[in-house]
């Protein structure tokens, strides 16, 4: 077990129990942290797959931007009659049932597939090359993705807005 | 056990997309759905980053992997608006009561 073994173990777990407190939790305040800490804990993957900036991006926009925004949908949309703040589950057992038949088969995909991997490469930054490449080989969905979010801006102000009764 | 490679995150991935699919099926509340939605968008950005990083050795998987987060800040941005529609029309966001096209 090298040191990059100990990490991965130790991410992974920290990963997947807080997504299973998001899944499971029945407070929707305990999902939303259980999602918080699952963000984080994928951020610390990506620094292990040598994906710097990406760690950074995950951080500042998922843990800072949507999250915040997943809370404000919380907090916008519970009548606040009470402590009660439950999110039920709908058939939860052939849910479990089929998500696990799911995974399965997708692990045996994963196990059964021969990669032809060859030892990573050493990790260096990424950030130089990402912003040539955004600027070269990717300038059009640079672009596109540009105006995609000032129609998202625009269409999430209109769309939320009151209705002027 | 072996080494970690590429196969170790892979299945992380497949945890993670299974977890997410149990909250997007059998969630009532419709912010918690969204919630699920993440939780596969990240799986899915895992598997970019992981075979950019063992497959590939190029960065145009994580150039994928920011164009993924980004249109998921905005699909986000924009389903949240749609909850806060229902929740002011339906005074509900239960998905089961979200059935009627009827102001």
């Amino acid at each position: 077990m090298t040191t990059f073994d100990v990490m991965f173990y130790l991410f992974a777990a920290w990963t997947l129990s807080s997504a299973a407190i998001m899944v499971f939790a029945r407070n929707i305040i305990y999902n939303a942290i259980g999602l918080l800490f699952t963000l984080i804990g994928v951020a610390g993957l990506y620094v292990m797959l040598g994906a710097d900036f990406l760690a950074a991006t995950q951080m500042l926009i998922y843990v800072g931007g949507i999250l915040v925004l997943l809370l404000f949908g919380v907090m916008l949309s519970q009548r606040f009659t009470g402590l009660e703040m439950r999110t039920d589950t709908l058939r939860l057992w052939p849910a479990l049932l089929v998500c696990a038949g799911v995974a399965a088969i997708m692990i045996r995909l994963i196990m059964s597939n021969s990669w032809s991997v060859s030892t990573a490469p050493e990790m260096a930054p990424t950030v130089k090359n990402l912003g040539l490449l955004l600027m070269t080989d990717y300038l059009i969905p640079f672009e596109i993705v540009s105006v995609l979010l000032l129609a998202a801006l625009v269409g999430a102000a209109f769309i939320a807005r009151r209705e002027a009764r | 056990m072996s080494p970690v490679g590429l196969q170790h995150f892979l299945i992380l991935a497949a945890l993670l997309f299974a977890l997410g699919l149990i909250a997007v099926i059998t969630k009532r509340n419709a912010v918690t759905v969204l919630m699920g939605v993440e939780l596969i968008i990240n799986a899915a950005n895992i598997n970019f980053i992981a075979f950019a990083r063992y497959l590939d050795k190029d960065l145009d998987g994580q150039v994928f992997g920011i164009f993924v987060i980004i249109v998921a800040a905005a699909g986000a941005a924009v389903a949240l608006a749609i909850v806060l529609n229902l929740y002011q029309r339906m005074h509900s966001v239960d998905l089961d009561e979200a059935d009627s096209l009827a102001r």
